[in-house]
């Protein structure tokens, strides 16, 4: 099928007049924001859009999901990979209000995501028409932007300013509900012109100088400074940036969970993970330092502890491309409001070059004590079952950080995001803010179409998996090749540490029973494997990684192992806990 | 500090988009705070396709920081300001039903409500409505003095404020709205069309 902007170009000379439908408009943008693949669940409220997808099948891959959720989870693991804005279709109803889960996750992780729902005829609004929801009032606390499109003509230009918004300044999710007259109605079709400015929207500053100069200053005087990082150095595409700035100022740099990977795990200037279940060097040095510089990272709760007793004693300079989180949780000394792709090369020319080999040595101690506490038991254990953190160490050997790491949520989330190795950025993919249990599954799935060329290897955990389990069904019709490990401790391992550590061992309902897995996998013809021999590992990884297509290993790990270190709630993070 | 913390009373002033749902957008910023929104007033300003939103809250000073910037967050928000009582000069109107038989009658009524600076808006045979505009204190003073001569119905309205320090920004606006015409807003055209369209 030709494309319509193809039919324009020809025909504008002749200056005649293309009459498209809404649907039709809406696919010819998504092909012009360079979209290639949708994640999506057709429905009565979204046919005629499906029905003009079904002529672009050589332009825009749709892959059918089991659910929106898992839809939308998809968008999001292919945004983070791609670093494109991911999209996502649903039905009106039932099908838009199961995209909540995934938009809340992706606007607290800042995920760019365009989606789409169909919604009833225009003139069925407030009705209570037969799958009719109020989408746009549901979603108005999880989008950055959301609109409703009642009429053909202002197709265009809302996706215009959807894809911009989504994916400009901090990036969001993005929703459009779009009527089925909308859908079907003719108009003149003027071609389609991607947005680049909105009067009312300022996404990035201009760089005020002053303050560069201020933090310079600042750094070059301090004598315990340290960095923290967190997504936005991804985000905006800094990773070359902000590797030359810690290099060339020798300062020590902490990276929170969305922040993995942004410089490699090996590199000699990266002391380590931060907050709840970080490392105990930088928790505990945070309350030492006197220059804090924060670089695209919010400090979220888990990462600060107590307020009141985090990082009183530093110089706060805080990097952020969004305004109101400066000064939201922690106050600064020294705001820099921008993109630190801007930011960072005007800071680099004015630090000095410097090493703080004293103050490194600090981390390095605080690391060979937690080696010694909680690293070798956790990663070479002498018990007889397997733990989670050697399952990690083998993977690492094997893929040589090279693959990606998609996470679920809870323990596993925790010992994975502590103990995997990254090269390279866009490695690490987990639900951070919002902490969605069920994320893994679907996410992976949108991983490996946002980097078809790398491995991607979800770690699940049992409750974790159950909770979306039905995209295997979408890893089987659409044959890509995911490789999944559920870390089986027959419990909801992190709220029972939390009742072991604070309830007194109460397990109030967190004994969680788990189907046979590899059963499960092999109804959805999916090869797997079930192994609970530390012996059996190596051979095991081995054989799901070399698997032509996915793979499901199950390991049975130790039941009651708890992950430290830990600051418990409503402590300092120089509380932190070894056991 | 401390001062930062105190609750007091603040006057929010927002420039938006004329936006279809960006009043909720605004409210739920305080609902999720669960901060009650003592007035809330939107109209157009001077410019059409520009809106200006009124809210007084009762909040510290830090909240109410942290509030504007999270405002300002929004996409179609073009600028949010935020001011103490003291900064801006504001007014709130009242509408007040009394039978006209009292009036007619209680000759006291009658001086009463004129050294309260009330104006007749409409005059009937049985009832007389006044308006009166000013301050919070003053609409209350004027409710608790016609109470017992039968008031009917009372209407207060929402706080209009306008910033003392605010040299410029009718010049702002205007050449704002000149570089770059705002947009028309689309509204459901289709609710009274049913009967011509088709539907599955």
């Amino acid at each position: 099928m030709e494309a319509i902007q193809e039919v324009l170009t020809e025909t504008k000379a002749a200056d005649a007049i293309v009459e498209v439908s809404g649907s039709v408009a809406l696919l010819e943008a998504l092909i012009v924001e360079g979209v290639d693949t949708i994640f999506g669940y057709p429905g009565g409220a979204i046919m005629p859009i499906y029905d003009a997808l079904f002529d672009y099948n050589d332009k825009l891959n749709h892959i059918l999901v089991r659910h929106e959720q898992g839809g939308i989870h998809a968008g999001q693991g292919y945004a983070r990979t791609s670093g494109k804005v991911g999209v996502v279709f649903a039905t009106s109803g039932p099908g838009a209000t199961n995209l909540v889960t995934g938009l809340a996750d992706a606007q607290i992780d800042s995920t760019p995501l365009v989606c789409i729902t169909g919604q009833v005829f225009a003139h069925l609004l407030g009705t209570d028409a037969f799958q009719e929801t109020d989408v746009i009032n549901i979603t108005t606390p999880v989008t950055k932007w959301n609109y409703q499109v009642t009429d053909a003509n202002e197709i265009p230009e809302v996706i215009a300013k959807a894809f911009y918004i989504a994916k400009s300044g901090r990036p969001g999710p993005v929703l459009i509900d779009i009527t089925k007259n909308a859908q079907i109605q003719l108009f003149n079709y003027k071609g389609y012109t991607p947005c680049n400015h909105i009067r009312s929207y300022r996404p990035k500053p201009i760089v005020r100088p002053q303050y560069i100069q201020e933090a310079a200053a600042l750094i070059n005087e301090a004598k315990k400074p340290f960095i923290l990082f967190g997504q936005g150095v991804i985000l905006g595409s800094a990773e070359q940036e902000f590797k030359a700035f810690v290099e060339k100022s020798g300062i020590p740099a902490a990276w929170t969970v969305l922040g993995a990977g942004a410089i490699p795990t090996d590199h000699p200037l990266n002391v380590g993970m931060l907050g709840m279940h970080g490392n105990y060097g930088p928790n505990v040095l945070t309350n030492e330092c006197d220059v804090l510089i924060a670089i695209g990272m919010r400090f979220d709760d888990r990462v600060t502890g107590r307020l009141d007793k985090y990082a009183k004693q530093a110089k706060v300079i805080h990097l952020d491309i969004d305004p109101a989180e400066i000064d939201k949780n922690v106050k600064s000394t020294v705001p820099v409001w921008g993109d630190c792709k801007e930011t960072l090369p005007l800071l680099t020319a004015l630090v000095e070059a410097k090493q703080h080999t004293e103050w490194l040595a600090k981390f390095n101690e605080y690391t060979r004590q937690e080696v010694e506490q909680v690293i070798e038991p956790e990663l070479n254990p002498t018990s007889a079952e397997m733990t989670m953190g050697e399952v990690i160490k083998q993977l690492n050997e094997i893929t040589k950080g090279e693959a990606v790491i998609v996470t679920d949520v809870g323990q596993h989330q925790m010992v994975a995001c502590r103990y995997a190795k990254l090269n390279k950025t866009r490695s690490n993919v987990t639900s951070g803010g919002l902490g969605t249990m069920g994320f893994a599954l679907p996410a992976a799935i949108g991983a490996k179409f946002g980097a078809q060329d790398r491995t991607v290897v979800a770690i699940i955990g049992d409750g974790g998996f159950q909770m979306t389990c039905q995209e295997l069904g979408t890893i089987m019709q659409c044959g890509i090749d995911v490789k999944i490990i559920i870390l089986n401790n027959r419990f909801l391992g992190m709220v029972r540490q939390w009742q072991e550590l604070f309830n007194s061992r109460r397990y109030s309902f967190v004994d969680i029973q788990s189907p046979d897995f590899v059963a499960l996998a092999a109804a959805y013809r999916i090869p797997g494997k079930c192994i609970d021999d530390r012996k059996d590992l190596p051979s095991a990884l081995n054989e799901m990684l070399s698997n032509k297509g996915s793979f499901l290993l199950e390991v049975m790990v130790t039941k009651e192992n708890n992950v430290f270190p830990m600051v418990p709630q409503g402590c300092s993070v120089s509380e932190i806990r070894l056991k | 500090m401390t001062q930062d913390t105190e609750k007091q009373e603040f006057n929010i002033t927002v420039y938006t988009e004329n936006q279809i749902g960006l009043l909720n957008r605004i409210a739920i910023i305080f609902t999720r705070r669960k901060i009650n929104i003592d007035s809330l007033n939107t109209s157009p300003s001077e410019i059409e396709s520009i809106h200006r939103f009124n809210i007084v809250i009762n909040e510290s000073e830090d909240v109410v920081r942290k509030l504007t910037r999270q405002i300002e967050k929004q996409v179609e928000v073009l600028k949010c300001y935020y001011h103490t009582n003291e900064d801006v000069i504001w007014q709130e109107m009242a509408l007040y039903k009394v039978s006209t038989d009292v009036i007619a009658e209680k000759v006291s009524v009658e001086r009463l409500l004129r050294e309260n600076g009330a104006r007749v808006v409409v005059l009937r045979k049985d009832y007389t409505v006044f308006e009166t505009t000013g301050h919070r204190e003053e609409t209350d003073n004027l409710i608790s003095i016609l109470q017992p001569y039968g008031l009917i119905e009372f209407v207060r309205s929402a706080r209009v404020a306008i910033i003392k320090d605010s040299d410029g920004f009718n010049r702002k606006l205007r050449e704002f709205e000149r570089l770059e015409p705002g947009e028309d807003v689309i509204e459901n055209e289709y609710l009274n069309q049913g009967q011509k369209v088709f539907t599955m």
